[in-house]
């Protein structure tokens, strides 16, 4: 009896422990089998980047070696100076980024402003203003590019930096998260101010645009993203290479038929070049984009 | 809720019953008097304030929309583009000629295949990636989280630029791996069987991200109690994975579904960069032969029909999906 008494709570005791134990045990495992897996997953998505980032700096006879040569033998600036005498990368990366800077400031102005009234402002036509906006969401852009090109020769705005900028100077998606943020200012704080006297404008500017700068921040970070990755377009509109953005310069390189030897060096040394100032926006801002981009999906 | 900011703003902040407000006769007047003014200022103020929208959306999406639809019924060559007015009707030519171009055919299948196997697989991938990171992972998570979404905030030109060189035969990454285990690799983009699906594995890689993203918000948006009760009663992680992860998941599957999907019908930087459409046609997307009509040939009419005629398909496949994919119970 007291043998039996004092023998079981121990094997209890010893058997939840295993248990415990088990489950750990497995739980550590499971741990153990999604970090390989999304290791490999990571491995897969940033090697491209590896090996773009390594093949810039690599010597041609590294390039072309055989068996491949993966960490350069000789780190080289040899084909971002080759690469320099063919493109004026300067040029294209002053072009890209003025037109970027631009198309961001006009997202940031035209659509907070129209957020703002659909979100705030009651008044004559805001549904089918808002009916417009979903609406221009869904439409491709490829719909559009033969009008647009005919309508820009007939400015006669091609090969101006007018005609990169004011086509995307007020997107669908930016009045689209702007109103979504502003719909959560609260009304009281809005109508407070009109008692006060202040009028429309005032309280978009000083009141409202302070309380959503995070969105505000999220639009900036998109928009400028897109502009700078933007391709057919300016590929269609520019013709000047004095113009090219740094993507339509890179690609008319990349697909000219009478490149010497060699240019996979360039190419890699040119990719990198237009991918890093991104790379290092969206690594800096990351929570921004994923936020944003959450926000827009699911609201 | 915007009804109810203009209707009684005061009611909603102050919290007072209706009838305290509408015996306060003394205040009353004035006040209904001054929100009228206030609606009236408000009209004006909504028109000022989206006035600067609406110009550049008339000119650059609206006037755009309509005119490529006129086009699509005229001769619209070259010349025209510094004198549109002359251009002439030509009725339903560039419809029945496009029905009739193999070549048209041939892309339309070429953007078929691109969609038909590059949504699913962009899609199932962003989901697993994102169960995975949803999953018990503690640490890391932020960083698997941007190493997964760096391709999507690339420029494609660079990202095309860099894979033609992963998939060289000579000197590429795939084949140097392949050549460290003793395989060798075939010339992918040579090839008019693999060249697409090189260009479909690089889009999904490319887009993978976006769909976890999505995915991950709708996943942290589960309660972890539904979850809990679904293990109480027993269900294992395939059944939990099922019966509620997917079904949560739902509404972001849609709006996933048709972004992804018009993006992948658009298709036009990947081949463009990487193969030119070829080779012998086999990466020839619809939005890339309309590029080439329209502004290699000057067949602007005949392009503004192709585009027009995809145009017509997105729409039709997008409400196809919102019809099918949308949640049954509400």
């Amino acid at each position: 009896m007291s043998t039996a008494e004092s023998t079981r709570p121990a094997t209890g005791r010893a058997g939840s422990q295993s248990t415990r134990e088990a489950a750990r045990r497995r739980e550590r495992s499971h741990k153990t089998l999604i970090y390989t897996l999304l290791s490999i997953g990571l491995l897969v998505m940033l090697a491209p980047f590896g090996w773009m980032a390594l093949s810039a700096f690599k010597t041609t006879e590294d390039l072309t070696a055989s068996p491949p040569v993966w960490i350069p033998t000789e780190w080289t600036l040899q084909h971002f100076r080759d690469l320099l005498n063919v493109l004026d990368v300067p040029l294209h990366f002053l072009n890209s980024t003025f037109v970027a800077v631009c198309v961001t400031a006009g997202n940031l102005l035209f659509c907070s402003m129209l957020g703002y009234a659909l979100a705030k402002l009651n008044f004559f036509g805001k549904r089918p203003i808002f009916g417009l906006v979903l609406g221009a969401l869904m439409v491709p852009m490829n719909l559009m590019l033969i009008p647009k090109f005919v309508l820009m020769s007939q400015f006669g705005l091609l090969d101006s930096y007018a005609a990169l900028i004011l086509p995307f100077a007020a997107g669908a998606f930016g009045v689209f998260l702007m109103r979504q943020f502003i719909s959560s200012v609260p009304d009281e704080l809005l109508d407070a101010a009109r008692v006060d006297g202040a009028n429309e404008w005032f309280i978009y500017w000083r009141i409202v645009l302070p309380l959503v700068k995070p969105a505000m921040a999220t639009l900036a970070i998109f928009t400028f993203m897109g502009s700078w990755n933007n391709f057919l377009w300016p590929l269609i509109v520019t013709n000047d290479p004095d113009k090219y953005t740094l993507p339509v310069a890179l690609a008319t390189f990349a697909i000219d038929p009478t490149k010497s030897e060699g240019s996979n060096g360039m190419l890699m040394a040119g990719a990198f070049l237009v991918v890093l100032p991104i790379l290092l926006v969206f690594i800096v801002l990351q929570r921004y984009f994923t936020q944003g981009i959450a926000t827009a999906g699911l609201k | 809720m915007a009804r109810t900011t203009s209707v009684s703003p005061d009611d909603a902040s102050s919290g007072q019953p209706p009838e305290i407000d509408d015996a306060a006769t003394a205040t009353g007047p004035p006040r209904r008097r001054g929100r009228r003014a206030r609606l009236g200022t408000q009209h004006l103020a909504g028109w000022l304030f989206s006035t600067p929208f609406l110009a550049l959306f008339g000119t650059f999406m609206a006037f755009p929309i309509v005119a490529s639809l006129v086009m699509s019924f005229t001769d619209f060559g070259l010349r025209n583009v510094t004198d549109p007015l002359s251009t002439e009707f030509v009725g339903l030519e560039n419809y029945t000629e496009l029905f009739g171009d193999e070549t048209f055919r041939r892309a339309l299948f070429n953007t078929a295949y691109f969609v038909v196997v590059g949504v699913p697989l962009t899609i199932g991938l962003g989901l697993v990636a994102a169960v995975l990171l949803n999953s018990s992972i503690d640490r890391f998570r932020t960083f698997f989280r941007v190493g997964f979404y760096t391709p999507v905030v690339t420029s494609i030109v660079a990202v095309a630029v860099v894979w033609r060189f992963v998939l060289d035969p000579g000197d590429g990454l795939i084949s140097g791996v392949a050549a460290e285990f003793g395989w060798t690799t075939p010339d992918f983009l040579s090839s008019s069987t693999l060249a697409m699906p090189s260009l479909i594995a690089m889009a999904v890689w490319r887009n993978l991200g976006f769909p976890m993203v999505l995915f991950l918000a709708g996943l942290q948006s589960i309660p972890s109690e539904v979850r809990e009760a679904s293990r109480i009663d027993g269900a294992g992680a395939v059944q939990e994975f099922r019966k509620i992860t997917v079904p949560l998941l739902r509404p972001t599957m849609l709006y996933v579904a048709v972004i992804t999907t018009i993006g992948y019908l658009n298709v036009f930087e990947e081949p463009f960069v990487m193969t030119g459409g070829g080779p012998a046609d086999s990466t020839l997307t619809t939005s890339l032969y309309m590029y080439r009509e329209g502004f290699d040939f000057f067949h602007m009419g005949y392009a503004s029909a192709m585009a027009y005629t995809l145009f017509v398909i997105v729409l039709a496949i997008t409400l196809l999906q919102l019809r099918f994919l949308r949640d049954k119970t509400t």
